[in-house]
């Protein structure tokens, strides 16, 4: 093992839940998400894929409440390539298809504490109307080859997207060695209250 | 009144009351608690308010209504009861009415006096009273859902009162807020721009937005550090320039008219302008002339007042002044005068009178000579005195006409200053004058001494000829008349002038005249010198006086308007051309315009003239004024080092005003005597020179280009430049900034401010640079970066670097990163040149192998790139737009039965390699049967019986083993030629935990899946057990193998088929023949097909193959229009028939698409060949010969599903390819043998997928040649490996085939029939003529014997191998067996492995007598050493572990043209019985 005071690698370590979505069109989704990082990372416990149950709205609320516990601790030697956490939401369509409802991707914070992230969510586009409209007769939308597109940059210039909803997600973070290593990633500052801006004026 | 609901005012007040509170509540949370408060505070009068709202009825209003009809109770009863149909909307309305009046009254009322309010409740209870004591029994009679719904009416409030309310809860950003709050505590607002400093504009916002700003930024914490010192928010100033920095896009195309179309003409060098090409070194010199123009006084302009006339010649007057006395010219004669006078007072002293000698004479005579230096000096001081005298009185006169106009136009004050010492002056003048008498006397003195000395020669001369006529006369006579003569010569030389006869009579000189010569000389030093004690005139001329304001001097008001109008600019013209122009300036009141322009100019001729131009411009008129022709400067003169010259300039112009102005030409005395006539003149002074280039060097054209006459005219003065730095003096610009006091704010001055900066250092830097704070952001040195083995790390992977493409964990402190990490990164680099040949014991085939790997990182980079090009495809799977077909189907298949009787094989579902994890994947092979397979034959002479000992004995036991990665699996033993094992073999498969596509494809493992034939012997127990027990011992026996590389399992996803077992040429012990069977169709199958292994191989799960990297991403050279039909043609042949390949371009080894028919062209086999076999059939040698070309599928060597095409020089030089270079090569040399020849693209069973046969046709028909094995089939045989017919290509054209059944069988190969062959090129798009890609002959290198025999070294190592394979048995080798069967190889070679009978059995038989024998020749092409090596495994001869066996291998190779190897392996276990 190696000594605590010259570590080689720093540790983050992300507990959190999926909360809920928001998507007022669809009913009955579920919810799947995976991790993506770079070279330098590699996770240590917890699991790096997961599925939802599936949810439905309740007469009351309109949102889609999961709770799905997230909980996934990394190792890492570099920054680059943080993880992000991509989730993508399915659902039935009008015939029963299992189609996807959006797709998005966070990065998890930085900084150590509590954060909530609203991920907004988005599903890629036919290409054509004719296909748009046999897929919603066969119940196959386009989907993405791998939810993992929308956790980077390349190649996403030839896809066009339609945005669709919003994913809440809370994050615990916390990170070990991280100072250590040179990389401050500076306090969680409680000054996100302050920024509360008096709207007086609508 | 309808106010029935009304039950409770109490009630309603609290529930409403409530009801606000709610809302307000909601609505505060944002607010801050303050406000809460203050809202709280407010609701106090609200809720009195509401109060008095709701009771309607208590209102002085209202009451006076009540009074005047109180209803009765009776009336109220019924009032209440009564069930009123559509109420009256006139009585609605006037109670709204009333009801608005009302509340404007409780507005007014407000807070007016408590007493009266005191007094409405009190009526409020007396109103009330009665109703309220019926309420309940009312309510009992009539319940109605209206009576527990609460109608009210829309609460109004009052505009004003809302406003008023909503300015206690609202805040309103837009108005102005005073200064004074955004300043801190007692401080004043300071406006920088009133002190001076420049602040820059603000960009404009709007009035209110700043407001708006203004409080938010108030309301914040910290508010106030947005505000600056100035009381405004702090702004930067306006970004955006006046002008765009963009040029206006001007889109031509389209709506231009064709005939006016631009064409593009490449810019040509004018020859004959170009005057520096003759000689000069470097035509692409540049040179740049640096005209400086920097401003122009007036001398004369016709605009002059008189004033300004009188002005300027003073002013002018006094530059002479100026530069005589900075010459003094006077002084220095006078010193010279003195310092010579003292000379020639010493050298008189020193040798006296007396001892002078000529050469001394000569030097005094000289020095008198110089002396007349005070000539000189008495002119000059002439001059000097006269210029004072003119200044004096210009100045007099300008004096005399302020006096007289009353005004004054110029600035121009003349002071005297007087500077006298009365009693030297006079002493020195007086020593002056006497000094100058005296030395006029010497002078007279030595002149009449001279005069003398020749009088006295020329009378001497009179005196002879006198003699001589005397002495005639002496003949006549008279002695004493001689002496009296003599006496009278004496005194005619004093008096009397020459003599009239003869020589005339010398006449004395006259002696100087002392006194008259002082006085002349006093006379003379009274008119150019100062009189003694008069004092010495300094004038001053300042410009320090004040002009009279215009408004003072009525006349002059004309005139300098016309002056303020002017302006001038000046043009420059150079070769007579003009390049440039100077801004254009207005004239100053004093007649100066300053340009202080500096223009480069670039120039490629040769000089000749530089011309300025003066413009005078009035309103929009402007005139030539006069021309300045600046000669070309020297080469030596450059920017920096050349003054500022001034030349001047004047006109002809003639102009003549009607106010102040004195108009052109202007005639003038200026003191009386002279008149001068003035023309509109000046002086311009700028200054041209060669501009300085990078390090100093000037921009100059060599001295030898002499280029006119105006050259060598001027000259400077070589002191003037003497010390020129070269470049910008720094240290005066810093100077001057310090001086002239710039607004550091400006950022006009920012970069002159940054030189000023740091304690007026001024250094320049000597480089430009674009980022020139990159510095600043740089954490760390480029070195140390480039050092930093961690970065390095870094970039490399970033890069793609095949060692660490997929490197994880960079370490995280550089010194975690080891030395080691590099190590075969940089071995790799280095190992680029050197040739490693241990591995490969050939050379070429080294080189070769570096070769290929060379090809192949120059591919996988250029798929590293096109990899990061994505297609929507590769982002988004989509459906396909259904057609109906498939639609149709969709529809059908809902009818189907859920469990068919026949069912289908379904797709399984893809699995992408980042779930997997190792032990996942497996490779499943499907055993299923085997047909004739090689049969034993009888052991010794006993064999040949008959039929009974066929029956009885064992045909031959074969499984069939597979091995996959060391992994070794087998089937059951079966019995038969013709077995059948239905087995799952299920191997797994590690890709080194490395998942991922590219390194999945570049997996190089083969299934080798080997049948053996499993043989029973019983060895004889020792000892005593004999009766007892049986010792079987089990060997097998190899009798063939298929090879299944996994890259193909894996792009195929499943291969199925029957696979033809690659069986050797010869087994010893074992015969095709199958004695027992007479069926004729097995006789033929027997001699003709050989082993067939049917097989099913796939991966479990199934892997998502590689995405086929898109060739049309690849450049090309061809023409697009061809491109673009092949795309054409490949997809609707894809349309068509799904499965038939079709291929029409092709990548070749650069990467770039080329038209497959480029490919095929007629070339010559080796020679040799030729030669061999004159009248013998020569295909099947060359066949062979292409067959012995080692075959490396693309896949493997190029990791990417990307067929490459190599030329047929370049795979005899690489000497490895894939099935479509074998089919070329082989294609060609049919072409070149004279066949008809084609190549086949297709499908085939054991190569699975596209690949590529050749055809031919016979006058026997047509025939079907696998390129890799060299094998033919007839187009009928039914073991023709290849399964389908795609397209058929020759050097003309492609075909692809549209006929029903693609298999070569059911196929017509006659291509000119449109109907079942569809043509490339057709009538529509002709050929165009494609020239081949091929060369025109192939070269090949003589066959290398030595080579071949320096590789006989395998048979060592082979035999050291099989050593090693059985570490626990001794290997005895029979070398009587090894040298025979070397001698059978060469046989086999020549007769390429065919017709060989059972001739080896026997003749060993014969040889060995009682041993069994197996053994069996190996043919392989040569590549590698590996590969033998791992053949020679996988027949497991080596586990034969019987005590008594033996062992006998032999090698032989055979060589070919190229290099191109062939092997042989014979092996064979011998064991004795």
């Amino acid at each position: 093992m190696e000594t605590s005071s010259n570590p080689s690698v720093f540790l983050l370590t992300v507990n959190g839940q999926i909360e809920g979505a928001n998507f007022p069109d669809y009913d009955s989704l579920y919810c799947k998400y995976c991790y993506v990082y770079g070279h330098d990372w590699a996770p240590t416990t917890g699991l790096e894929e997961g599925i939802t149950q599936i949810t439905s709205k309740s007469t009351q609320s309109h949102r889609l409440i999961w709770n799905f516990p997230l909980e996934i601790t990394f190792k890492s030697t570099n920054p680059s390539g943080w993880p992000q956490l991509v989730v993508s939401v399915y659902g039935p369509d009008v015939f029963g298809n299992d189609v996807v409802r959006g797709y998005g991707a966070t990065h998890i914070p930085f900084t150590p504490g509590q954060h909530t992230r609203t991920i907004p969510m988005f599903v890629p586009e036919p290409t054509w109307r004719l296909q748009k409209f046999t897929g919603w007769l066969l119940g196959r939308r386009p989907e993405y080859t791998d939810p993992k597109v929308v956790a980077q940059g390349e190649g996403r210039e030839v896809t066009r997207v339609r945005s669709q909803g919003f994913v809440t997600v809370s994050f615990h973070i916390m990170t070990k060695d991280m100072k250590k290593m040179g990389y401050d990633a500076g306090p969680s500052s409680p000054s996100a209250v302050q920024s509360e801006a008096q709207s007086y004026v609508k | 009144e309808a106010e029935g609901s009304d039950e409770d005012p109490g009630e309603t007040l609290r529930r409403t009351f409530r009801a606000q509170r709610q809302r307000r509540k909601k609505k505060s949370k944002g607010e801050s608690l303050q406000q809460q408060e203050a809202s709280e505070v407010s609701a106090e009068p609200v809720s009195r308010l509401q109060r008095l709202k709701n009771r309607d009825t208590v209102t002085r209003f209202d009451r006076e209504q009540v009074v005047k009809d109180l209803p009765t109770a009776e009336e109220a009863f019924n009032f209440f009861t009564f069930n009123y149909e559509p109420e009256p909307p006139s009585q609605q309305e006037g109670t709204s009415r009333k009801r608005q009046k009302r509340r404007e009254r409780v507005e007014k009322d407000k807070g007016e006096d408590s007493q009266e309010e005191a007094e409405v409740e009190e009526d409020a209870e007396s109103e009330d009273a009665p109703l309220v004591r019926n309420e309940d029994d009312l309510f009992a009679i009539d319940h109605s859902p209206q009576d527990f719904v609460e109608m009210r009416k829309a609460e109004y409030v009052a505009y004003r009162k809302r406003v008023q309310r909503d300015r206690e809860l609202l805040f309103t950003p837009s108005f102005r807020t005073p200064t004074s709050v955004k300043l801190p505590e007692n401080m004043k607002p300071r406006f920088l721009e009133d002190e001076g400093l420049y602040v820059g504009e603000r960009p404009p916002v709007s009035l209110t937005n700043e407001n708006i700003l203004e409080n938010r930024i108030l309301k914040m914490s910290e508010g106030n550090k947005w505000f600056g010192d100035d009381g405004k928010v702090i702004a930067l100033p306006d970004p955006i320039k006046e002008s765009s920095t963009r040029p206006p896009l001007f889109h031509m195309e389209g709506d231009l008219d064709p005939a006016l179309q631009t064409v593009y003409r490449k810019a040509l060098k004018s020859k004959y302008a170009n005057l520096y090409i003759a000689g000069a070194a470097d035509p692409e010199g540049d040179y740049q002339l640096d005209v400086d123009v920097s401003g122009l006084i007036f001398s004369h302009h016709p605009l002059f007042s008189r004033e300004h006339v009188l002005a300027s010649r003073l002013a002018q007057l006094y530059d002479q002044h100026l530069s005589r006395q900075h010459n003094n010219l006077t002084g220095h004669l006078t010193d010279k005068l003195n310092g010579l006078r003292n000379a020639l007072r010493n050298m008189m002293k020193i040798h006296g009178e007396q001892g002078s000698s000529e050469a001394l004479r000569q030097r005094i005579s000289e020095y008198s000579l110089e002396v007349n230096t005070r000539q000189l000096r008495d002119t000059e001081q002439e001059k000097d005195r006269t210029l004072l005298r003119s200044v004096i009185k210009v100045w007099k006169e300008i004096k005399a006409l302020r006096e007289f106009q009353k005004f004054t136009n110029t600035p121009f004050k003349l002071y005297l200053r007087e500077n006298v010492d009365r009693a030297s002056d006079e002493r020195d003048y007086e020593g002056e004058i006497l000094a100058e008498v005296l030395e006029l006397e010497a002078e007279s003195e030595g002149e009449y001494q001279k005069k003398l000395a020749e009088y006295k020669k020329q009378l001497e001369d009179w005196k002879l000829w006198r003699r001589k006529q005397k002495k005639k006369k002496k003949k006549k006579g008279l002695a004493q008349e001689d002496t009296e003569e003599e006496d009278q010569d004496q005194d005619e030389s004093e008096s009397e002038g020459p003599f009239e006869e003869g020589p005339a009579k010398p006449q004395p000189p006259e002696r100087p005249d002392v006194d008259s010569m002082e006085q002349w000389v006093r006379e003379k030093a009274s008119r150019i010198r100062r009189k003694p004690g008069e004092a010495i005139l300094i004038p001053e001329l300042s410009a320090s006086g004040s002009i009279t304001a215009s408004e003072l001097c009525p006349a002059e008001i004309a005139r300098r308007e016309d002056v303020s109008r002017r302006s001038l600019f000046i043009k420059i013209l150079y070769n007579d051309k003009e390049v440039s122009r100077t801004d254009s300036r207005s004239l100053s009141a004093d007649f100066r315009v300053h340009f202080g322009q500096i223009f480069n100019l670039k120039i490629i001729n040769c000089p000749h003239s530089i011309n300025l131009q003066v413009f005078e411009e009035v309103g929009s008129s402007c005139s030539l004024l006069a021309q300045v022709f600046v000669p070309v400067p020297d080469p030596s003169v450059v920017t920096g080092s050349a003054p500022i010259e001034e030349f001047e300039f004047s006109s002809n112009q003639r102009v003549m005003f009607d106010h102040e102005g004195v108009g052109v030409p202007l005639s003038f005395e200026s003191d009386g005597s002279n008149r001068l006539t003035l023309l509109t003149s000046g002086k311009l002074s700028c200054c041209v020179s060669w501009g300085i280039g990078e390090e100093g060097v000037p921009l100059a054209p060599p001295v030898s280009q002499q280029p006119g006459g105006t050259h060598g005219r001027w000259h400077l003065d070589a002191v003037s430049y003497i010390g020129a730095s070269g470049l910008y003096d720094m240290k005066k610009i810093g100077e001057w900034a310090t001086q002239s006091r710039l607004d550091p704010n400006d950022p006009k001055n920012t970069s002159i401010m940054q030189l000023v900066a740091s304690s007026g250092e001024v250094t320049a830097p000597d480089y430009f640079r674009l980022e020139h704070l990159q510095e600043e952001f740089n954490f760390v040195t480029d070195e140390e970066l480039e050092r930093s083995k961690r970065f390095r790390l870094l970039r490399l992977r970033n890069q793609e670097a095949p060692e660490f493409r997929n490197y994880k964990f960079v370490p995280l402190l550089e010194r975690e990163v080891s030395d080691k990490v590099f190590q075969d990164y940089e071995k790799r680099l280095k190992d680029g040149e050197i040739i490693d040949t241990r591995e490969h014991l050939d050379p070429h085939r080294a080189l070769v192998a570096k070769y290929l790997q060379k090809i192949r990182e120059s591919v996988i980079n250029r798929f590293i790139l096109a990899k990061h090009f994505y297609q929507l495809s590769d982002l988004v799977t989509e459906e396909e737009i259904p057609s109906i077909r498939i639609l149709g189907i969709n529809l059908f298949k809902l009818a189907e039965s859920k469990r068919p009787l026949k069912p289908q094989r379904k797709e399984r579902k893809k699995v992408t390699a980042q779930n997997l994890s190792d032990g996942d994947i497996k490779l499943l092979i499907n055993v299923i049967r085997a047909h004739n397979i090689p049969i034993r034959k009888p052991l010794g002479q006993s064999a040949l019986q008959g039929s009974d000992w066929y029956l009885s004995q064992v045909q031959v036991r074969p499984f069939v083993e597979v091995s996959f990665q060391r992994t070794v699996l087998q089937t059951t033993t079966a019995d038969g030629p013709n077995p059948s094992w239905n087995e799952e073999l299920q191997l797994p498969f590690a890709p080194n935990g490395d998942y991922s596509t590219s390194s999945l494809q570049s997996v190089k493992d083969e299934v080798f899946i080997n049948i053996f034939d499993e043989v029973l012997y019983e060895t004889g127990p020792g000892g005593k057990e004999r009766g007892t027990s049986i010792h079987t011992q089990i060997e097998k026996h190899w009798l063939g193998s298929v090879k299944i590389p996994f890259s193909t399992v894996y792009s195929q996803s499943k291969i199925d088929g029957a696979f033809k077992v690659n069986t050797p040429a010869v087994l010893l012990g074992y015969s095709r023949e199958h004695g027992g069977s007479s069926s004729v169709y097995d006789q033929w199958r027997s001699t003709h097909g050989g082993t067939f292994l049917r097989l099913f191989l796939t991966i479990e799960p199934q892997l998502v193959p590689g995405e086929s990297v898109r060739e049309k991403q690849f450049d090309s050279q061809e023409d697009e229009r061809l491109l673009q039909a092949a795309e054409k043609f490949e997809k609707e042949a894809a349309q068509g028939f799904p499965d038939r390949p079709c291929i029409t371009t092709v990548t070749d080894l650069s990467g770039k698409t080329v038209f497959i028919t480029r490919y095929v062209r007629p070339l010559n086999p080796p020679q040799e060949f030729l030669d061999a076999f004159p009248n013998n059939p020569q295909e099947a040698t060359v066949a062979r010969f292409v067959s012995l070309i080692p075959s490396l599928p693309d896949q493997v060597s190029f990791s990417g599903t990307c067929d490459l095409w190599s030329t047929c020089d370049q795979f005899l030089t690489l000497l490895a390819g894939d099935e479509e270079e074998h089919a070329v090569l082989l294609c060609n040399y049919f072409l070149f043998l004279g066949k008809r020849a084609w190549l086949v693209i297709g499908t085939a069973i054991p190569e699975q997928g596209t690949t590529v046969y050749v055809l031919t046709h016979e006058q026997s028909g047509y025939f079907i040649w696998n390129p890799s094995s060299g094998q033919f089939y007839n187009k009928d045989d039914a073991f023709c490996p290849l399964q389908t017919v795609g397209c058929l290509v020759n050097a003309d054209n492609v075909w692809y085939n549209v006929q029903e059944n693609p298999s070569p069988l059911n196929t017509n190969f006659d291509i000119t029939k449109s109907n079942m062959w569809k043509p490339f090129f057709s009538r529509s798009f002709s050929h165009p003529g494609l020239s081949s890609v091929q060369p025109e002959e192939l070269v090949y290198r003589p066959v290398d014997r030595a080579a071949a025999a320096e590789l006989q070294d395998v048979e060592k190592i082979l035999k050291e191998k099989i050593m090693e394979w059985r570490p626990r048995h001794p290997t005895r080798w029979n070398r009587y067996c090894n040298t025979t069967l070397k001698q059978f190889l060469p046989k086999l070679e020549q007769s390429r492995g065919q017709d060989v009978a059972e001739g080896h059995r026997l003749e060993l038989q014969n040889l060995l007598g009682d041993y069994r024998i197996a053994g069996f020749p190996l043919h392989l092409p040569f590549s590698e050493i590996r590969p033998i090596i791992e053949a020679v495994h996988s027949t497991g001869v080596h586990n034969i572990h019987s005590a008594n066996v033996e062992f006998a291998l032999a090698v032989y190779v055979h060589p070919y043209p190229n290099n191109v190897l062939s092997v042989w392996v014979y092996l064979a276990s011998l064991v004795r019985t």
